[in-house]
């Protein structure tokens, strides 16, 4: 921006900022998000359908933690990535795309081409710390945000400010 | 269409422009401690506006503001100030539009100001407005997460109002970019224009009444679909028709847009967005069908809003688009914009194109009317549909909407029409609106099915314990 020039995106209202989420299966993880500079999610449990963990992976340390629900340690989470977080990576790199979630978390993949299971390596060869689930009621009460967000009612009275974020087809 | 007067020059924007710039660089770095450079840009917003109404004010907040001493009020001026010149930009480029596409335009139905306007939630406005403030004063350099996510609490207890829905969902998309983009120090470019937009368009929409837009009449007649514009962020989405509305009164005819908007989880995308707002407009099965609708008593507004209600319709005659384009749209009146709505993202003109060439540039396809090129902009074209930028380029006709942004006009393509066989054949962007039996559309309707039933079986476990 030296001379003081804006770019045609830069100018430009319209301008996608973040691309749409590509369409997933929610069935194994029906949450994931990059926020509060982690990578976190919800992870459905595989034996009981009452129950769902809580994982997420911090930027730049990947420090991982994983924990029920009732804010029960997860058995696997302890010295590394449990299932339940290479399952929330891998949900990560198909919503998002691979780019984007490198890009978050701060990952340096060797070779060209990421994906969830280069991201996931690259990160575990780190040999991360476990943090601590402090965070996991603050993720468990966004999930539950982000479920309401089927309660609200549709209206017909005009949104002006949606002209705004037009659709694109260019997913992440 | 005289498409030579959409690429000439129209006098007076680069100035104005110049103005919203040096405002819009300024908020870049935040406002807590402005530079040199910064209280330059602000004192060009000023003189901008120095032959208006809002001279004093914002001549005041400008100083302040460049002193490092601005309060909220200061902002707002600002931001009032960055929006009048706008319209001033939107209004002359609609002049330019209206040439070029050679339709009349209704006149003003009187003041359309918004004079009621519940004074609800007063304290969320301010809560709203403290955190659109303290984003000014931190800057898109400055944001971090824990300044982005002051936004959270103010939009979850805005949701749920129907009247604050305008300004939750922009706080809502906005600060979701903004989270995606911290920390700002170390961004690489920023959306200068479009975040200035969000900001100042926010800021304003805190005031009261200024979200309100109230039907002034119910109209009577017959309603002929044009297409169907889609417009989302990870959690709202609005499907907007524009038609052309003929009164059964035999009064002249006009453009009409008829919306329908829903707040969303993220992970429902592409046909699922179809999903959640068919059961609450019955004209998008009707833009499926390819049929009119006949409308008795439909509320609208002054700017020619239908505030739909499925009980006031029920679905008429065959009516195919290009056969409204051609017959119906030429003579069709638009409607004044709303004065908070003058902004050129807002312009959205239907327009009919025909014996066009088409070039293929490096973003996408244009189209060559007679000896000007307009761009087209694909991408605004719904995922879930049929409609697709190889199909446009293989097009003969095209109803679109004509928008403005950084500078250019372009085409967003409703629908096409195509030579196959000899015979014409029309594809829409919108056809899988109301459903669809298209064997990709029907995978695509599963998909979106599975998304919610998974969300809403997780959401009935888990969210009433």
């Amino acid at each position: 921006m030296g001379d003081g020039a804006l770019s045609v995106w830069e100018r430009s209202s319209t301008a996608r900022v973040v691309p749409s989420a590509r369409p997933r299966k929610l069935a194994k993880v029906p949450f994931v998000e990059l926020a509060d500079g982690r990578l976190q999610g919800v992870v459905s449990s595989g034996s009981d359908i009452g129950r769902v963990y809580v994982s997420s992976v911090e930027a730049g340390t990947y420090a991982f933690a994983c924990s029920t629900n009732n804010n029960r340690p997860c058995g696997g989470a302890r010295g590394s990535f449990c299932n339940h977080i290479r399952a929330l990576i891998g949900e990560a790199v198909l919503q998002y795309g691979a780019e984007r979630v490198v890009r978050y978390l701060k990952v340096d993949v060797p070779g060209e081409e990421a994906d969830a299971h280069t991201v996931t390596g690259a990160m575990v060869s780190t040999r991360p710390a476990q943090g601590d689930s402090s965070a996991a009621a603050q993720v468990f009460s966004r999930f539950l945000r982000h479920l309401a967000y089927l309660e609200f009612e549709p209206t017909t009275a005009p949104l002006p400010e949606m002209q705004w974020f037009p659709t694109t087809r260019a997913v992440a | 269409m005289r498409a030579d007067l959409l690429t000439d020059v129209v006098d007076g924007l680069d100035e104005a422009l110049a103005a919203v710039d040096g405002f819009d660089e300024a908020l870049v770095d935040g406002l807590l401690r402005p530079q040199p450079a910064q209280a330059v840009g602000l004192a060009g917003l000023a003189d901008a506006v120095a032959g208006s109404p809002l001279a004093g004010r914002v001549a005041e907040a400008a100083e302040k503001t460049a002193a490092g001493a601005a309060g909220e009020d200061h902002f707002v001026a600002l931001a009032a100030a960055r929006t009048a010149l706008l319209g001033s930009v939107h209004d002359a480029l609609l002049v330019r539009v209206e040439e070029a596409v050679g339709r009349p335009r209704a006149e003003a139905g009187g003041d359309t100001a918004a004079a009621g306007g519940a004074e609800h939630a007063v304290n969320l406005h301010v809560a709203a407005r403290s955190w659109l403030c303290d984003l000014a004063r931190a800057g898109w350099r400055g944001i971090d997460h824990e300044l982005v996510s002051g936004a959270a609490a103010v939009v979850s207890a805005m949701l749920p109002e129907p009247g604050l829905r305008r300004l939750a969902t922009l706080l809502d998309g906005f600060a979701a970019e903004l989270a995606a983009s911290c920390p700002g120090a170390t961004l690489e470019h920023v959306p200068v224009r479009r975040w200035a937009d969000l900001w100042s368009r926010a800021m304003l929409l805190t005031l009261p009444g200024a979200g309100s837009a109230p039907a002034v009449a119910d109209v009577t007649g017959r309603l002929l679909p044009l297409g169907v514009d889609v417009q989302e962020h990870a959690t709202a989405v609005q499907a907007q028709v524009h038609a052309v509305f003929e009164p059964a009164d035999g009064g002249a005819s006009r453009l009409v847009r008829a919306s329908v908007s829903a707040p969303k989880p993220d992970s429902v995308v592409g046909a699922g967005l179809w999903q959640l707002l068919r059961p609450h407009l019955s004209l998008l099965a009707a833009v499926s069908e390819g049929r009119a609708m006949e409308l008795d008593a439909m509320p609208v507004t002054a700017e020619g809003d239908l505030l739909w209600d499925d009980a006031r319709a029920r679905t008429g005659e065959p009516a195919e688009v290009f056969t409204t384009a051609r017959v119906a749209l030429p003579s069709a009146a638009a409607s004044p914009t709303a004065p908070l709505d003058r902004h050129p993202a807002r312009i959205a003109v239907p327009v009919l194109l025909e014996g066009y060439g088409v070039e293929e540039g490096e973003d996408g396809p244009a189209f060559l009317v007679a000896g000007e090129r307009l761009a087209v902009d694909v991408d605004r074209v719904p995922a879930a549909g049929p409609l697709t930028p190889e199909v446009v380029a293989g097009s003969g006709a095209c109803v679109g909407l004509l928008r403005w942004d950084a500078g250019a006009f372009v085409l967003q393509p409703l629908a096409v029409e195509r030579t196959v066989r000899k015979k014409a054949v029309a594809v829409h962007a919108g056809a899988w609106a109301g459903g669809t039996s298209d064997k990709a559309g029907v995978r695509a309707e599963k998909a979106a099915t599975d998304t919610v039933t998974v969300l809403r079986e997780r959401a009935g476990r888990l969210l009433r314990k």
